[in-house]
């Protein structure tokens, strides 16, 4: 069974059709690129996966359980994190902290234990603590955990957000443009982070990026949207030499 | 243990003393200045919890008087209807205004910022004429006269112990409101440094970005909600007990627009915040009353302006003036003033070792 199943899944925005009866699956333990052009309908996908829209019709699937109808800030109980396209990180908070909120579903002490405080909420919160600085360390900001996110260069910003996505302990992890915005050695750096997401942290991903050859390198089938239809899927190499694709390519530039 | 209370960074040494001086200070001032002292402490009580939705949950309320009523009117009338104790009152009346807080949080899930500042204001507004109404249980607006606390005989030992005179009453009631206000800001510190507190803080932030780390923005945005006006109940319910009275006018519009701008003016979002603010809040209007008329340079037609309008104009004032020179409130300027001292200190002591200070921008 897919980890991730969408199906026919359509978004409308007014007149605007962002999502035309999209349908493709993510299986466990793949990386999934999903491509296409400037406004193909890349982020909204994201967003109604996520419950920040609501599909005209159609159903997402997680494990095989829809979650279509549940409250945006259960998707991430079902196993499911992101990043965003434009980083949404708590600005007034560190490092450490962005990451304990990542850590929120993983804690269930209720505010009257930990304003009282009770020594149960109080042990949660330093193994929570402990928790958020590995996955800190794992991502490679050891040495920033404290530092307020403001003060944090971009490319620093985009890790810190992997690992407020990776301390809820997802299955499978939505990725918006990774490798947007960074530097050049900084992208190399993303695709070996990813990489070892995947391989040491055991995470599945569906992720959008415009930068090619990080597509390529990464990813083990790439689905292509064009102005919010599905055009093609397949293996990187299969959907660079599909006619479709690169007409939408050719024909958006 | 010596080597943990050497090693404790300087805010907890500023606990410490504004812990003793506060504990100290009402036995060198007069009775009436004890009296005032406690009102101000009051109006930091339900700053804190007005801060705990404006600032730590982003949550705007322009009516924050009405919770303060509630909870003044509810020890008030326990106490006088059924002779309760005052004491046990306090806490009563701060869980039902904070249930009351919890469930007014449903509706305001609905409105946008302005409508929600719209909706405070308008319950503010609304506040003194429903008081009147239910005048068997509130005696309308004639109000509630309450009988002047007695303190225990252990508080009027240690008092005179001390001091060598006899407690009054209203020393009694600043004891009682201090112990409220610390037991609260211990609360609060807690609160917003955990899991539920950081859930608030996020959401203020981002909503998107909190509900997809599972916060339940609209829960959270409740339990502010609630907090918040358990913290006014509490106050209110202590304001009745320094006044010795409660009727309508006691809970005008003007009080929730002293406490959203005591909030502001002490610096949003910050624990020590709600205390500069409530004190500034306070004596900010008795003061200028007074100072304004008695300065010779002050055109006496202007001078006269000033007093007639009352605390409203300075209170403007002073909002604007904070507003542009002072955006993160008292707290926020004393912390930057700190903040660059320090630095300059340290890079003082840098030139001399040679050494250059770490680049904060490499990580
Ligand atoms: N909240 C919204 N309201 C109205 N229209 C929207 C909204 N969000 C997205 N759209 C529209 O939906 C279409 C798809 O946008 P989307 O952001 O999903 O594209 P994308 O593939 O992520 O593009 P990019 O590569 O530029 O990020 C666009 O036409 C966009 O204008
Ligand atoms: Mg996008």
């Amino acid at each position: 069974m897919a980890l991730l199943e969408i199906r026919e899944l359509s978004v409308r925005f007014g007149g605007v059709v962002a999502l035309d009866r999209v349908s493709f699956s993510v299986d466990a333990g793949e990386v999934v690129a999903l491509i296409g052009p400037n406004g193909a309908g890349k982020t909204t996908l994201f967003n109604v996966i996520t419950r920040v829209y609501k599909p005209s019709s159609g159903s997402v699937l997680i494990d095989g359980e829809p979650v279509s109808r549940v409250s945006p800030h259960h998707v991430v109980r079902h196993g499911l994190a992101r990043t965003f396209q434009n980083l949404a990180l708590f600005r007034s908070m560190s490092v450490l902290e962005n990451v304990l909120v990542g850590d929120h579903i993983r804690t269930r002490s209720g505010w009257l234990e930990s304003t009282i405080p009770m020594p149960g909420a109080m042990r949660a919160e330093s193994a929570a603590r402990k928790r958020a600085m590995e996955m800190i360390d794992f991502v490679g900001l050891g040495a920033a955990a404290t530092r307020p996110i403001a003060a944090l260069p971009f490319g620093t910003q985009k890790r810190v957000e992997l690992a407020r996505a990776l301390v809820s302990k997802p299955r499978i992890l939505l990725l918006d443009e990774p490798a947007g915005g960074i530097s050049h050695e900084e992208v190399d750096a993303m695709a070996q982070l990813l990489r070892r997401i995947h391989d040491q942290l055991d995470v599945t991903m569906l992720l959008v990026e415009h930068h090619m050859a990080f597509v390529m390198g990464i990813s083990d089938r790439v689905v292509v949207l064009d102005f919010g239809k599905k055009i093609a899927e397949g293996k990187p190499g299969e959907v660079q030499r599909n006619p479709a694709v690169i007409e939408a390519y050719l024909g958006a530039a | 243990m010596l080597q943990r209370i050497r090693a404790a960074p300087p805010r907890y040494w500023l606990v410490v003393i504004a812990v003793l001086f506060f504990a100290g200070f009402p036995t060198v001032i007069s009775s009436f200045q004890a009296a005032q002292w406690a009102n101000a402490l009051i109006l930091v009580i339900a700053i804190m919890g007005l801060n705990i939705l404006v600032g730590y949950s982003g949550q705007l309320s322009l009516g924050h008087g009405a919770f303060m009523a509630l909870g003044a009117y509810t020890s008030a009338i326990l106490a006088h209807r059924y002779k309760m104790d005052y004491l046990l009152t306090v806490p009563i009346a701060g869980l039902l205004t904070g249930l009351v807080g919890f469930l007014f949080g449903v509706p305001a899930l609905r409105l946008s910022a302005l409508y929600l500042a719209l909706a405070t204001f308008a319950l503010a507004v609304v506040t003194p004429s429903l008081i009147k109404r239910p005048v068997a249980l509130t005696n309308g607006v004639n109000g509630i006269i309450l009988l002047p606390p007695d303190p225990p005989q252990f508080a009027k030992d240690a008092f005179s112990a001390v001091t060598g005179t006899v407690m009054t009453s209203e020393q009694w009631t600043y004891y009682v409101t201090f112990a409220w206000a610390l037991l609260l800001f211990w609360l609060a510190w807690n609160l917003v440094r955990h899991r539920s507190g950081r859930a608030m803080r996020a959401l203020r932030d981002g909503e998107v970005a909190a509900a997809a780390s599972g916060v339940n923005i609209a829960g959270y945005k409740m339990l502010a909600f609630g907090i918040s006006a358990l913290y006014a109940g509490i106050a209110g319910s202590l304001f009745g007990m320094s006044s010795g009275f409660v009727s309508p006018d006691s809970f005008p519009v003007g009080l929730s627009i002293q406490l959203l701008v005591g909030a502001v003016i002490g610096g949003l979002a910050s624990i020590p915040g709600p205390l500069a603010g409530g004190i500034f809040a306070y004596f900010l209007p008795i003061e200028s009353n007074q100072w304004v008329p008695a300065q010779t340079w002050i055109p006496t037609q202007i001078a006269s302006t000033v007093e007639k309008a009352g605390p409203a104009v300075t209170y403007g004032a002073i909002l604007i003036l904070i507003m542009i020179f002072a955006p993160n409130g008292i707290v926020g300027l004393v912390t930057s003033g700190y903040e660059r001292l320090r630095r300059r200190l340290r890079g003082a002591a840098d030139r001399e070792t040679g050494q250059a200070p770490p680049d904060p921008q490499t990580v």
